[in-house]
């Protein structure tokens, strides 16, 4: 109960971080919307993936990138808080420990699920044509935002631990990297063995065969369930660890 | 007196190789003004954060409104608000918005209400609606104070809340502190203002090298410091030579005079301030 009053509380005041610096969702999506752009306008010509519609199977790579770059802002904003010592506030006061941590994982599905809206508007001006149903619609959005959930929880421990902003973002640059080395542009065939390997089984594949099912209306099949498990999996972990280094502070 | 509001015994702290504390207590009645003073890096924010419940002792034992800081911190906190060294505000919202983010937190309906009368009480009622980021270093400093406010704690801490605060600003934490204390608030005041602790103190302690050092209230400390043969200095010793002939003691000039010019702090603070990110 208390726990959910200071987490409302504290989201109040993200909430209106967000509304009040749009700037960070702008630095979010622009860079995702020009790699639409280069992908759709430059590389697809060249990219044989065997979709009719290239942006189609193009989105959810570009929607993940933009995930990963917008949890990186999740670490900066701890880091801030920290070093403004609005942290140190918190935590003398009597609010609940976890609404102290959940409030930046929380806020970054809120300002995620922006940014991914805004990428997929500005798809659609280029031809991406979504023929998922209500229960597709849930499913994928519910993927993504448990993408996004696992990925604050690990953005927490450089925002908790970190000792420049710089120290701060610089883990999400290889999750940024993440849907390069997976079906996410090329069909995963065309890779050398072991890039080939590593990209089958690492996460963001299942994630974005999944994304790619929904969004084209079919059934999804196994890769739902192997991309919430990974979800859910990094997310507990990445949790426990950010908590066990939030308690050592 | 009445049951301590805060009593610390045998703090111990190291950070690495470096010996903070090395066995310190006192004890903070309510309605008691507690000043601890000591030269800069003497262990009197990690005392103060300590007692809050940021940071675990190595040794030791605080407890503070009757509940043991490492094992009820929850408790501790309740009972608790503190003021950092650096002013700790939100600067995207607006000084009434972080108020009334102070009441919600500790679950208080009338936030409105609060946050209305500490914005008149600390000059900032004509900028409530500003934010935060927009406010000169004293302004936030004032804001800062005032959320700590919030909920009328019982034990308030305050780690240099004058620092970089106009005359007027001082008069006004000063006044409330006078205020708090009378409403029988126990207060836990470090300064590197003299006249401050000397104008507030019921009672103070000089922390040097780890060690509590002097305590006592302001009289008990006049009359042991500085040594009785000065008899030809007709004036009555300030807190300020008191200080001085307790951190100089062992005849370093070099600390001696740091300490000086930390006693004079006006323009550290205000470095300080200006350093913030905003
Ligand atoms: N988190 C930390 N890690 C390492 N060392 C620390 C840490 N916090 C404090 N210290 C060290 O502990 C010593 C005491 O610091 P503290 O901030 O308590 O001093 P202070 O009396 O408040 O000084 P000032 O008057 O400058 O505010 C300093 O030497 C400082 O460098
Ligand atoms: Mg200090």
């Amino acid at each position: 109960m208390k726990t959910l009053r200071d987490t409302a509380a504290l989201l109040g005041r993200s909430m209106r971080h967000i509304a009040r610096s749009p700037d960070t969702i702008i630095t979010v999506t622009i860079m995702p919307i020009m790699m639409m752009l280069l992908f759709v306008y430059v590389f697809g010509g060249a990219i044989e993936t065997g979709a009719a519609n290239y942006i189609d199977s193009l989105w959810p790579g570009i929607a993940l990138i933009a995930i990963a770059t917008g949890v990186s802002y999740t670490a900066v904003r701890i880091f801030f808080d920290k070093q403004k010592g609005l942290f140190a506030r918190f935590r003398s006061m009597p609010v609940a420990r976890p609404a102290i941590l959940w409030e930046p994982v929380l806020t970054a599905v809120v300002s995620n699920a922006v940014s991914v809206a805004v990428i997929g508007l500005a798809a659609a001006l280029m031809g991406f044509r979504p023929r998922a149903n209500l229960a597709g619609w849930l499913i994928a959005a519910g993927v993504l935002a448990l993408f996004t959930v696992a990925l604050a929880w690990l953005a927490v421990i450089p925002g908790l631990v970190a000792k420049s902003v710089d120290g701060a973002t610089a883990f999400s640059y290889p999750l940024i990297f993440l849907p390069f080395i997976s079906s996410a542009f090329v069909p995963t065939a065309t890779m050398p063995g072991p890039v080939r390997a590593f990209a089958e089984h690492q996460p963001v594949t299942a994630i974005i065969d999944t994304l790619r099912a929904l969004l084209a209306g079919q059934p999804p099949g196994s890769a739902v369930v192997s991309a919430l498990a990974w979800c859910v999996g990094l997310a507990a972990v990445a949790h426990g660890a950010a908590v066990m280094v939030y308690r050592r502070l | 007196m009445s049951k301590p509001a805060i009593k610390a015994e045998g703090l111990v702290k190291s950070f690495g190789a470096t010996q903070v504390l090395r066995g310190i207590g006192f004890e903070v009645a309510p309605g008691e003004v507690f000043s601890l003073l000591g030269p800069n890096g003497a262990g009197k924010t990690t005392t103060v954060n300590i007692c809050a419940t940021l940071v675990r002792p190595d040794a030791g034992r605080v407890s503070v409104g009757g509940f043991d800081v490492t094992r009820q911190p929850g408790r501790v906190r309740a009972a608790i608000s503190l003021t950092g060294q650096f002013a700790a505000v939100d600067g995207l919202l607006t000084g009434r918005e972080n108020l009334v983010l102070m009441a919600k937190l500790r679950g208080l309906k009338r936030g409105r209400e609060l946050a209305a009368d500490l914005l008149d009480r600390f000059g900032l009622a004509a900028a409530a609606d500003r934010r935060a980021d927009t406010y000169s270093g004293g302004m936030v400093r004032r804001l800062d104070v005032a959320m700590s406010l919030v909920g009328d704690p019982a034990v308030i801490f305050l780690d240099e809340p004058t620092t970089g605060l106009d005359p007027e600003g001082r008069l006004e934490v000063w006044r409330t502190v006078e205020q708090l204390a009378a409403g029988g608030a126990a207060i836990f005041l470090t300064t590197q203002y003299l006249d401050e602790a000397e104008r507030l103190a019921s009672h103070l302690a000089i922390l040097r090298e780890g060690r509590i050092v002097a305590d006592g209230t302001l009289t008990e400390l006049k009359q042991m410091f500085p040594p009785a043969q000065k008899e030809y200095v007709e004036k009555q010793p300030s807190l300020e030579d008191v200080f001085l002939a307790i951190v100089g003691e062992t005849g370093q000039t070099g600390q001696a005079g740091q300490t000086r010019k930390a006693g004079q702090a006006g323009e550290t603070g205000k470095n300080r301030e200006e350093r913030r990110p905003t």
